[in-house]
């Protein structure tokens, strides 16, 4: 059993939790994912890793309601028990001897970038930092962000906060401007990290991105997190999950993405845990 | 007394019922079939079948038991040798082994050596007698990893013989294999939980959610007070044919099909809250036992047509004869001596397989006849699932953390035959991590081998770490 000893909502349907799992903090690092199963029955699903404390031994996961299993662990209070967590699964992110650094990020998936950007400016590298979300009220880690950044760029869809429109907007205006970075890298759905990741391929801006497919155990074994990467099958769970955003084949990561769309919904239904 | 050429037959559920439901298929013997069977067998002074047992379980003394009515005893004598025998008496491969050296079977059927020791177990089990152990701890540890056959033996050996034993596994439910694999129609998850449960009452402690070479490093574990290890993490990587359209949504490895079905329970879904494709026609890919388990899986999962689509031909499938013949009467179709070549979609999703007919050629390195290609035999199967069951890799995620234990360029953990010690000091390793997929007997053999190993190692050394740090989740 894994105790939650914090929550937070930070933006509509999403919540951050500490969780308690010291093993799984001595060794975390920026980049890397649990996978936890929040009860009996339930099913098994990885979470980016947002932050961690070696000494105190949490780790911090970020994360939406999107399907039953999110709806069910949001339910969770401080002090309630997750039945299973188990990692940091996956490749650390590269990040050592970058210089300057393009972070982009999206929705929930500002998230998992946090880490990495304060790795990067906790060992001297300049970040400029991009973030999105659908309105003021989705938006995540402003404050955090702000802290451990050169500069920063914050878009909405809808232009209640920031600059009205997309990440992909602001990246492509950065790079038309001149600035020069070593590495773009770029976290959120798979659509914006597509779209990023064609904008930096004409400027020949190394991306990486970070890829979050189903899962069951999150060590090889299942095959089930298979991504094309430049024609060849990898398992995003251990070859990953950061992959060479000019190569990954998004098309077919959105169509194996949709797989269990029909019985999420179906199951979100009959548990009366619809959209509202 | 006439000698009785056929074996006892055990019930079994209705092909046209069990193939709709996932409940255990073989039902097992009553004592009174179970003591009439045991009769059949000589007593050899001999005895073969011994030789046969990869665990060397004391066969003629424990049907001799039975024979008398005291199966209690019966239960004592297997459990002397092995650790698991309700699991071993349903999915022990009996016909390679000690039934294939029965002197009766050179005149008709081999004596029911399986069928005995699963009815011992499961007599026993049922009725809650136990196996009377006197455990002597000597306070020293060692760390096993991972809880499949391998593992559970070499713990159990340990364990009574007073180690400290901790199994750290990396899913949240020790098993392995038995756990994620084997389906519940041929091996009970109870059944397996009761066994586990057995070797817990041994002092035998486990740590789920651990996965060694991520979570700890096997130098970790030795750094942490573990005076030795047993790497028995299996081999759990699955492999893909490379032909287009392995990345279509329907297409699934064996492991990852067979862990939703019988980890996740999703034949359960939504009760059980992953999900998983059911499919109207399924074609499984492959002749093994695993590509039986997943093809009857599929059927129980309301399936209309499934098939084994396999490139040679029936003799050389390497699936248990029982499996094959289980699979037949649930009404499976084979497709034998073909090979797929492509699978075909329509908006994402599989919506044939493209295969080519074989015939048997010159035989290969394996001794077996290689099929190769008709051509212009190409057709295609009209089926909404594919499931690869072509064999698994052992996981490199334990070598990869672990510099100086060498391993095979395919993956397999190097070890000295007689002990299971691998190239890293106070480092074992046995079953599958060691020789690629095989079956649960061996990988229990290959932990009972390093477990005598592990013991007469640290007998021979001080007990080097007085103080031991205990690692905890």
């Amino acid at each position: 059993m894994y105790k939650i000893v914090y929550k937070e909502k930070l933006a509509s349907g999403i919540w951050m939790m500490k969780v308690m799992a010291p093993l799984v903090a001595r060794k975390a690092m920026p980049g890397q994912f649990i996978i936890l199963r929040v009860d009996e029955g339930g099913e098994r699903i990885p979470l980016t890793i947002a932050d961690y404390d070696r000494q105190e031994g949490w780790v911090t996961i970020i994360f939406q309601e999107v399907g039953l299993t999110t709806r069910l662990l949001a339910a969770l209070d401080e002090g309630d028990n997750i039945r299973d967590f188990a990692g940091p699964l996956g490749k650390p992110s590269e990040l050592d001897g970058l210089k300057r650094v393009l972070c982009i990020g999206g929705g929930v998936g500002v998230a998992p970038l946090y880490p990495q950007v304060k790795y990067l400016w906790d060992n001297g590298c300049k970040v400029d930092v991009i973030i999105g979300a659908r309105s003021k009220d989705h938006l995540i880690l402003e404050k955090e962000m702000r802290a451990v950044c050169d500069n920063i760029y914050i878009t909405t869809d809808d232009g209640s906060y920031g600059q009205k429109g997309f990440v992909s907007d602001v990246a492509k205006e950065l790079l038309e401007q001149g600035n020069q970075y070593d590495r773009a890298i770029v976290i959120g759905p798979l659509i914006m990290m597509k779209v990023v990741s064609q904008i930096t391929k004409q400027y020949d801006l190394p991306t990486t991105v970070s890829m979050n497919p189903v899962m069951i155990d999150g060590t090889g074994m299942c095959g089930g997190c298979r991504v094309t990467v430049g024609g060849e099958i990898r398992y995003a769970c251990v070859d990953g999950p950061d992959f060479d955003g000019h190569l990954v084949d998004f098309d077919e990561a959105m169509r194996r993405q949709q797989m269990y769309k029909e019985e999420e919904d179906h199951i979100c239904k009959i548990m009366g845990m619809e959209d509202a | 007394m006439a000698l009785v050429l056929k074996k006892t037959p055990m019930r079994e559920q209705d092909p046209q019922k069990r193939r709709n439901n996932f409940e255990e298929v073989a039902l097992g013997y009553s004592l009174e079939e179970a003591m009439k069977e045991a009769e059949r067998c000589l007593n050899c002074k001999k005895p073969l079948c011994v030789e046969g047992c990869p665990v060397s379980v004391n066969i003629p003394e424990f049907i001799q038991a039975i024979v008398r009515g005291d199966i209690q005893q019966a239960y004592k004598i297997i459990c002397r040798t092995n650790n698991l025998p309700a699991i071993c008496g349903r999915v022990c491969p009996q016909e390679t082994q000690c039934e294939q050296k029965c002197i009766l079977g050179k005149r008709g059927e081999p004596v029911a050596i399986g069928r005995l020791e699963r009815f011992a177990a499961d007599y026993c089990i049922e009725r809650g007698i136990e196996e009377d152990v006197k455990i002597q701890p000597n306070g020293r540890k060692v760390a096993i990893v991972g809880a499949g056959p391998a593992g559970l033996t070499a713990a159990a050996d340990l364990a009574k013989l007073g180690y400290e034993v901790t199994v750290f596994e990396a899913f949240h439910e020790p098993g392995g294999v038995l756990i994620y694999g084997i389906p519940e129609f041929r091996l009970p998850k109870a059944l397996v939980k009761k066994e586990i449960g057995i070797l817990e009452k041994l002092g035998v402690k486990f740590q789920t959610n651990v996965i060694v070479g991520k979570t700890i490093t096997i130098d970790e574990l030795l750094e942490a007070g573990y005076e030795a290890v047993f790497i028995g993490s299996g081999a759990g990587l699955p492999k893909f044919m490379g032909i287009p359209g392995e990345n279509l949504c329907g297409v699934y490895s064996a492991n990852e099909y067979l862990t939703r079905v019988n980890l996740m329970k999703a034949y359960d879904f939504p009760s059980s809250h992953t999900p998983i494709k059911h499919g109207q026609r399924v074609a499984v890919v492959g002749g093994g036992n695993v590509a039986m388990d997943a093809a009857r899986c599929a059927l129980r999962l309301g399936a209309g047509e499934v098939y084994i689509v396999y490139r040679r031909s029936e003799a050389e499938m390497p699936a248990r004869l029982e499996e094959i013949h289980h699979a037949k009467e649930e009404g499976i179709k084979f497709e034998l001596l073909t090979n797929p070549v492509e699978i075909i979609g329509e908006d994402g999703w599989v919506k044939g397989l493209k295969c080519v007919r074989m015939e048997l050629g010159e035989p290969d390195q394996s001794g077996r006849r290689r099929p190769v290609p008709v051509e212009g035999s190409e057709f295609v199967m009209d089926v909404d699932i594919v499931i690869m069951a072509i064999g698994t890799s052992p996981n490199p995620l334990i070598a990869s953390t672990t510099p100086d234990l060498a391993v095979e360029s395919w993956g397999g953990i190097i070890v000295e035959e007689e002990t299971g010690a691998t190239s890293k000091d106070g480092v074992y390793a046995g079953g599958d991590a060691v020789t690629g997929a095989a079956t649960v007997i061996l990988a229990m053999g290959a932990g009972k081998k390093a477990a005598r190993a592990i013991h007469e190692k640290l007998s021979r050394q001080e007990n080097s770490h007085e103080k031991c740090d205990t690692l905890t989740v």
